[in-house]
């Protein structure tokens, strides 16, 4: 019971970082339609600026975080809204689906050419120390990490719900069109989502880095385990993706300790594929009109 | 084009590839054919070129996304390769490596297809890495990381194939039905609902067409040509493992046939050839060959959406107007 | 004499929004009929709901007296019911002439003759009557995307003529197109209700149009049906009247 505890712990704290990178996943797919293929690799690269301000240019480890959350949403927030999709969108999906695609191998060769092909250790803001409590021990740093992603997905909740911009987001993201009409500067609610993705991406990257070490294949797994997050809490909510990311952090720790761990990967897309086959409208997403 | 033109011009072409890898001095010509290794590189381009085309089916004509079909060539090909170390005939190895193939795109599309547009993709990409996990973890079928070595080329009607150019002769064969049974699909109506699902499924679903079905249909004939072509890669190689059918080259293929052109019948054919000759050209560059590759794509998707073939006859079409 | 098409009691909401409140009514062989009404009256809704595009939350449509309730509409359209839709919806990478053929393809034959069978899938003759009857014999080669509106919507219309159904729904057939077109329109679907006795069910909010072309209409406010009969009668009923101008 107390390792069923200890794992419960250690998964809801990998499972709220997973939450971060699929809620950014469902907020750019609700306001621009973009599937953004190389969501993994935005959770990927982040860890990489740190680790450059750090080592190339001496920035302090603290500076070097802020520093690397501005550098994402400067360049996996603004950049990508303009560089990539922007002159894509109205082309259609498949173009946005392929060059998404194209984006991830580049963001992954980046890191492996121009920085390292080996995983980098990366320091973590609290220690390694086991508390004790009741005889379930868990770590500080795991604690740490539950903490700071659910007081940025209680924020983010409260900024879509309570403010007047994250209001006017959540139009843009239900109906567009309307929102047009509403007078909602539909444009820049757009961008808005695009850094928060950015921002939520590099959230997570600093959060998970620490655990799995920064790699540049990481992006492939986490970009899958954000994709099914998305789907399996409900493609349609945030609170779906929350409810997903957090499913799949317990899901895991348990299957590595309780399955094979060759097969360990394989959990996230069982679950994905039963979703489908018997709710596939996710845990929490709402039945849509008939698509065709 | 008219039918008849189409036919000869490929048949023209098929004349001209059965002869490139052959010295043609003894007849007078001062060609002196392909060595070894560049009949290999044909001949990969033609295996490539198979499963591109069922990549092109589904995207191109049904539009839908597949990232799954380096999977599916993967299933092709350890199939092939077991089953013919134990004995079965490579041709009923072939035809099963097909089936197979036929059978899971049918079981992994129905439910992917019940829900909306994209959701294949996520399925075909959990697909992906699931099989991947597969080939590498069971040993005792697929030799895990160490692979299947020593896998022998088949013989035709007594006719052994393992001198290169005969077993490109045979590639090409093969290549060569599967392109006319392909052609011959989307010049019927069931092409003809492939691009109108493609272009409005709201209003094909209207005209009685039963859109989940063919695009049921495409999604599965697509994945079996992946499988036929894993079926030929194997005996290409003659050594198989794990990498090649991983997610990162299934989203190579996609990427190779929008290249190419995507929707175009020729597309698929330019995409494998690119992919398959770029590395060779740039080997000095090999690091950074995927990276240039990447951004190639994206760079091309911005200005020319339709590929290399789309862009082609726009300035072909484009010369015979002015 | 039996309804060719009867709609029983459909209700239809949307989040709160009760956009369909139980509206019935039948259609008979050979008849035009009108459906009228201010926006947001529930034309669309209910047209949605009878196509099988929307699954009413109550109620039932049946055609020859089979249920056909939510049945699918690649289904509904097999047992002889077409539509058009309100946007514009040819396929524009066909040429014309296979945007016909297409229209006409799956109600031909099986699956494996579709496949195995001629190109046209027997239809020849009929596209080729079709673009007769509406004209458009001169640019069967072309494009459907690169025809005029007018031609496109004239193009539309012959679609849903190509599988022999017996009976026919328009949305919105006169929206966008112009005057002499719009002529050319009506007489063409006047003459196909003549020769072939096919019926229509006609959304329209061009009202001389309807008035013109249907020989029944329907008024619909706020989901309901508020006037039927006769477009002349119609016409001069009060409460039409009030529902058009008191909005």
């Amino acid at each position: 019971m107390t390792d069923f505890l200890q794992l419960l712990i250690s998964g809801l704290a990998t499972g709220a970082i997973y939450a971060l990178a699929a809620i950014g996943f469902t907020l750019l797919w609700q306001t621009s339609q973009t599937i953004n293929f190389a969501q993994g690799e935005f959770v990927m690269v982040p860890a990489f600026l740190a680790l450059i301000a750090m080592r190339w240019f001496g920035v302090p480890f603290v500076a070097s975080l802020v520093l690397a959350i501005l550098a994402s949403m400067l360049l996996l927030g603004v950049a990508f809204r303009y560089v990539v999709v922007g002159p894509l969108i109205r082309r259609g999906v498949l173009p946005l689906v392929i060059s998404t695609i194209a984006l991830s191998i580049l963001l992954k060769e980046s890191v492996k050419d121009f920085y390292s092909a080996e995983a980098q250790t990366f320091p973590t803001l609290l220690p390694d120390t086991l508390i004790t409590v009741a005889g379930v021990s868990v770590s500080l740093a795991q604690l740490g990490v539950l903490a700071v992603a659910l007081v940025t997905i209680v924020l983010l909740q409260w900024f879509l719900a309570g403010t007047r911009t994250g209001r006017q987001m959540q139009a843009t993201a239900q109906n567009p069109t309307v929102a047009r009409i509403l007078g909602v500067p539909v444009e820049r609610m757009i961008l808005y989502t695009f850094l928060i993705n950015a921002a939520l991406a590099a959230m997570a990257s600093l959060l998970v880095s620490p655990i799995y070490l920064a790699k540049f294949s990481n992006g492939e797994t986490l970009g899958l385990i954000a994709f099914v997050a998305a789907i399996v809490g409900g493609f349609n909510q945030v609170r779906g993706a929350i409810a997903g990311g957090l499913l799949i952090g317990v899901l895991d720790n348990l299957a590595a300790a309780y399955v094979s761990t060759a097969y360990r990967q394989a959990i996230p897309l069982i679950l994905l594929v039963l979703v489908i086959l018997f709710r596939p409208q996710g845990l929490l997403g709402r039945r849509e009109e008939r698509a065709v | 084009m008219s039918a008849r033109n189409s036919l000869l011009i490929g048949l023209a072409l098929l004349v001209l590839l059965a002869l490139a890898p052959v010295d043609l001095n003894d007849i007078g010509v001062p060609y002196p054919g392909l060595r070894r290794y560049g009949t290999y590189i044909l001949t990969l381009w033609l295996v490539t070129a198979i499963a591109a085309m069922g990549v092109n089916l589904i995207v191109g004509y049904a539009g839908q996304e597949t990232l799954a079909q380096a999977a599916f060539v993967g299933i092709g090909a350890y199939l092939t390769a077991i089953v013919t170390k134990a004995g079965v005939p490579f041709g009923v190895a072939f035809a099963a490596s097909g089936l197979l193939t036929f059978v899971i795109g049918i079981a992994l599309g129905f439910p992917a297809l019940r829900v909306q547009k994209h959701y294949l993709a996520f399925v075909t990409l959990a697909f992906s890495v699931l099989c991947w996990l597969v080939f590498r973890n069971e040993q005792w079928i697929t030799g895990g990381v160490m692979g299947i070595r020593d896998i022998e080329r088949p013989s035709f009607l007594g006719w052994p194939l393992r001198n290169h150019i005969r077993f490109y002769w045979f590639v090409l064969g093969i290549t060569s039905i599967m392109t006319f049974v392909l052609w011959w699909i989307v010049r019927s109506p069931w092409g003809r609902a492939f691009t109108a699902l493609r272009e409005n499924p709201l209003r094909a679903e209207s005209l009685g067409v039963d859109v989940r079905l063919y695009t049921l249909l495409a999604f599965a004939l697509g994945s079996a040509y992946g499988g036929m072509a894993g079926s030929l890669y194997a005996p290409l190689v003659e050594f198989i493992d794990p990498s090649p059918f991983a997610l990162g080259p299934s989203l190579l293929f996609m990427l190779m046939v929008v290249i190419g052109g995507s929707g175009t019948f020729l597309g698929p054919f330019v995409g494998a050839g690119i992919a398959v000759l770029l590395p060779e050209w740039l080997r000095a560059w090999e690091t950074w060959y995927l990276l240039i590759y990447a951004v190639l794509v994206m760079v091309m998707m911005a200005f020319f959406p339709s590929g290399i073939v789309g862009l082609a006859t726009r300035l072909l079409a484009r010369k015979a107007r002015s | 004499m039996t309804a060719l098409l009867e709609v029983r009691d459909i209700e239809k909401s949307f989040g709160g929004v009760q956009a369909v409140c139980g509206v019935s009514f039948d259609v008979h062989e050979g008849e035009i009929l009108g459906v009228i009404g201010p926006n947001g009256s529930g034309k669309s809704t209910l047209f949605n709901c009878i196509l099988g595009q929307l699954v009413p939350d109550r109620g039932t449509v049946r055609v020859n007296g089979r249920n056909v309730t939510a049945l699918r509409p690649s289904r509904l359209n097999r047992l002889g019911v077409s539509r058009t839709f309100q946007l514009l919806q040819v396929f524009p990478e066909l040429t014309v002439r296979e945007n016909l053929i297409l229209a006409g393809q799956e109600h031909r034959g099986s699956r494996l003759t579709r496949l195995f069978g001629a190109r046209d899938a027997g239809l020849g003759s009929e596209a080729d009557r079709m673009l007769d009857f509406f004209r458009l014999r001169r640019l069967e080669g072309e494009k459907a995307g690169s025809l005029s509106y007018g031609q496109q919507k004239l193009l539309d219309a012959a679609m849903a003529f190509m599988s022999g159904s017996r009976l026919v729904l328009l949305d919105e057939p006169a929206g966008g197109v112009n005057l002499t077109m719009l002529a050319d329109l009506r007489e063409r679907l006047e003459a196909i209700n003549r020769e072939t006795g096919v019926t229509f069910v006609v959304i329209e909010h061009n009202m001389e149009f309807v008035m013109a072309l249907c020989t029944r209409l329907i008024v619909l406010a706020e989901g309901r049906i508020i006037a039927e009969g006769a477009p002349a009668d119609v016409r001069r009923d009060p409460a039409v009247i009030e529902a058009y101008l008191g909005h």
